[in-house]
């Protein structure tokens, strides 16, 4: 699957809490507007920002299948309940192809179709092999991992890889709210304030660098992790899907800059500048996929 | 001798470490190779085969087992060394291998059928369909729960997982879902996944600054101390962070879990196995601490309180302070 296997571009699942109204307007806007493959709904964060949303699942899914896009339910990166699990349960029953997040869901799936979502430690070729055998067909690799070792994992495996290429890099999960907790509220009795913050919270350090962006129980990095130059060597080491996760920005116009980089229409060199115009001062890194910090960027 | 109340798993960075905490009480000792193939990789640190046969041979000369930590994961290309690890720890006659990665737990499945596999906290199985995976694909014995629940889910996590259970019970503890937490290579480029880790001394800096002292890692500042305040390393979990233009602890306080004195609760709960947190720390660190739990625990076995001079453990604690941790739920 590594010789330029078609170019898919997908949506990934929405980190923020927005209010049900924005999410869902947000997702009928990518169904007729944007050139994405595939769409991944579901919460990865925190279930309890679940119902307010659950009036519109359905008809956002319907609306983005009717739109031809492939939708995958991504489930949570950290399940600590009898009712979440339940959640995933029927979720699986139902017969929707699901991003695992937790191995709680691999377990739950029994071997059914799925994919493996960037929460679950896919370093490997052992780790790899173990879970195509129970039934991934799409791996999504960690964020913290080198372009070398992709061109391992990737290679030559029977299934599809994809990597996230544009947006906040998830670098944390926890059980532990800090949105509640930077609002001297524990999570138990949160109020949602995760829910202010359409695109995260920033926390600064004590000299004043913005360095991380909190998401409720999630930390992602405070700048954009942002893959441009280096799709050509993704394509080439097996990569098939390039995930863009939602940032509040003009998300059509992120999805139609890669999709006109995937098919050679745009040039690295002036992707940048378009997408530096939309996200101010914001800093961007790529220092995870050359084997450096994070936080760098080249 | 009395019924053993809980079995007491102790921290072995050393041989002189492993001496001291056979020494002073343990029931198991747990260590690892000199190597990226366990999370506590530092400098100074941890046991070549030679070593650990020889420790291996002390612990199990005074009744006490030996589990090596091969617990994390291996990079794309390279599994072959954590594969020798497992073989290694096998041939040396260890009582069990501390696992967190699905390939090398298919290995050691596969190779090793006879040795016995414990969860590692790395592999972050906080619930039960989690432990039910890596019990039925893998057959671990044990699962080292990681340090983010309350003693009620503790509680109802043993009644469903069908294997023993081990609690952190003393030392430092961090607020992440632990082997999937990127907050270390994202500031130093060093991934505590696979090279084992965090924070690395190699990275960290204190620098005087208009009269106070500035703790760095990889070059960002992560805390800020002034004249006589005690000065936590710099972990990035355990940082000063300004939201809404405030410095606080955002992710965790500098402080140690110390749940000394909620060991019949955790008994009550079906926990197996107490671990005390800190290959990286001193032998006189593990033979106060082990000494102290060693105690406590007999006298529990002996229907005594477990109140007898715990006050020494308050010395050893980061910052000097102590916390429940995630064993309360206020914590959250």
């Amino acid at each position: 699957m590594n010789t330029r296997a078609p170019a898919r571009l997908t949506l990934g699942p929405l980190l923020f809490h927005w209010p049900p109204k924005k999410r869902r307007d947000f997702y009928y806007r990518i169904a007729e507007e944007a050139p994405i493959d595939a769409v991944y709904l579901g919460e990865v964060v925190c279930s309890k920002r679940e119902p307010p949303f659950a009036r519109h699942f359905a008809q956002v899914a319907a609306r983005l299948q009717g739109a031809g896009k492939e939708v995958v339910i991504s489930t949570l990166a950290l399940v600590s309940c009898a009712a979440q699990i339940a959640a995933i349960r029927d979720a699986a029953a139902g017969g929707a192809l699901l991003e695992a997040n937790d191995v709680a869901c691999l377990q739950l799936l029994g071997g059914a179709p799925h994919v493996v979502g960037p929460y679950i430690n896919v370093f490997n070729e052992g780790a790899r092999d173990f879970l195509i055998a129970r039934g991934a067909v799409r791996i999504v690799l960690p964020v913290e991992m080198p372009l070398a070792s992709m061109r391992t994992v990737a290679a030559a495996a029977p299934t599809a890889f994809e990597v996230q290429v544009y947006g906040r890099q998830p670098l944390s999960v926890a059980m532990r709210c800090y949105h509640a907790r930077s609002h001297n509220l524990t999570k138990d009795h949160c109020q949602l304030v995760c829910g202010l913050d359409a695109d995260g919270l920033t926390a600064t350090t004590v000299d004043g660098v913005r360095i991380l962006t909190i998401n409720g129980t999630q930390t992602l990095s405070h700048g954009y992790g942002v893959l441009l130059a280096e799709l050509d060597s993704l394509r080439a080491a097996g990569v098939t899907h390039f995930r863009l996760s939602p940032q509040n920005l003009d998300m059509v116009r992120v999805a139609r800059i890669y999709r006109d980089l995937l098919d050679g229409r745009l040039d690295a060199a002036d992707a940048l500048p378009a997408l530096r115009s939309m996200s101010g001062d914001l800093p961007f890194v790529n220092g995870f996929l050359h084997g450096r910090e994070g936080m760098s960027w080249r | 001798m009395s019924p053993r109340y809980l079995e007491l798993v102790c921290p072995a960075g050393t041989p002189a470490a492993l001496r001291a905490a056979v020494d002073a009480g343990a029931d198991s000792v747990y260590c690892g190779f000199r190597d990226c193939t366990n999370a506590r990789n530092y400098p100074g640190l941890n046991f070549d085969a030679d070593e650990l046969r020889e420790g291996i041979a002390y612990a199990h000369q005074r009744g006490c087992k030996c589990l090596v930590a091969i617990n994390t994961f291996p990079r794309a290309g390279a599994a072959e060394l954590w594969h020798r690890a497992v073989d290694r720890a096998a041939e040396a006659g260890a009582d069990a291998v501390i696992l967190a990665d699905i390939g090398v737990l298919h290995y050691a499945t596969r190779r090793h059928p006879g040795l016995r596999r414990h969860l590692s906290v790395q592999a972050a199985a906080a619930n039960a369909p989690s432990i039910a995976f890596y019990r039925e694909n893998f057959d671990v014995k044990r699962v080292v729960l990681p340090r983010v629940l309350s003693v009620e889910e503790v509680t109802a996590l043993i009644a469903q997982i069908g294997i023993e259970a081990e609690v952190f019970a003393y030392g430092s503890v961090g607020p992440m879902s632990e082997g999937r937490c990127f907050l270390s290579s994202y500031l130093t480029g060093l991934s505590p996944t696979s090279e084992g880790a965090c924070a690395p001394a190699s990275h960290v800096a204190y620098i005087q600054q208009d009269g106070r002292l500035l703790s760095k890692l990889g070059g960002t500042t992560l805390n800020s101390f002034a004249p006589g305040e005690p000065a936590a390393y710099p972990t990035p979990c355990k940082g000063r962070y300004v939201t809404h233009g405030r410095a606080s602890y955002l992710f965790e306080e500098p402080v140690a879990l110390n749940a000394v004195n909620m060991l019949p609760e955790l008994k009550a709960a079906g926990v197996t196995a107490l671990k005390i947190e800190g290959r990286q720390r001193s032998k006189a660190y593990v033979s106060r601490v082990v000494g102290t739990f060693r105690r406590a625990l007999d006298a529990l076995a002996r229907g005594a309180p477990a109140a007898a001079a715990l006050d020494e453990l308050k010395l050893e604690a980061e910052g000097g302070r102590e916390t429940l941790g995630a064993y309360h739920k206020g914590w959250r």
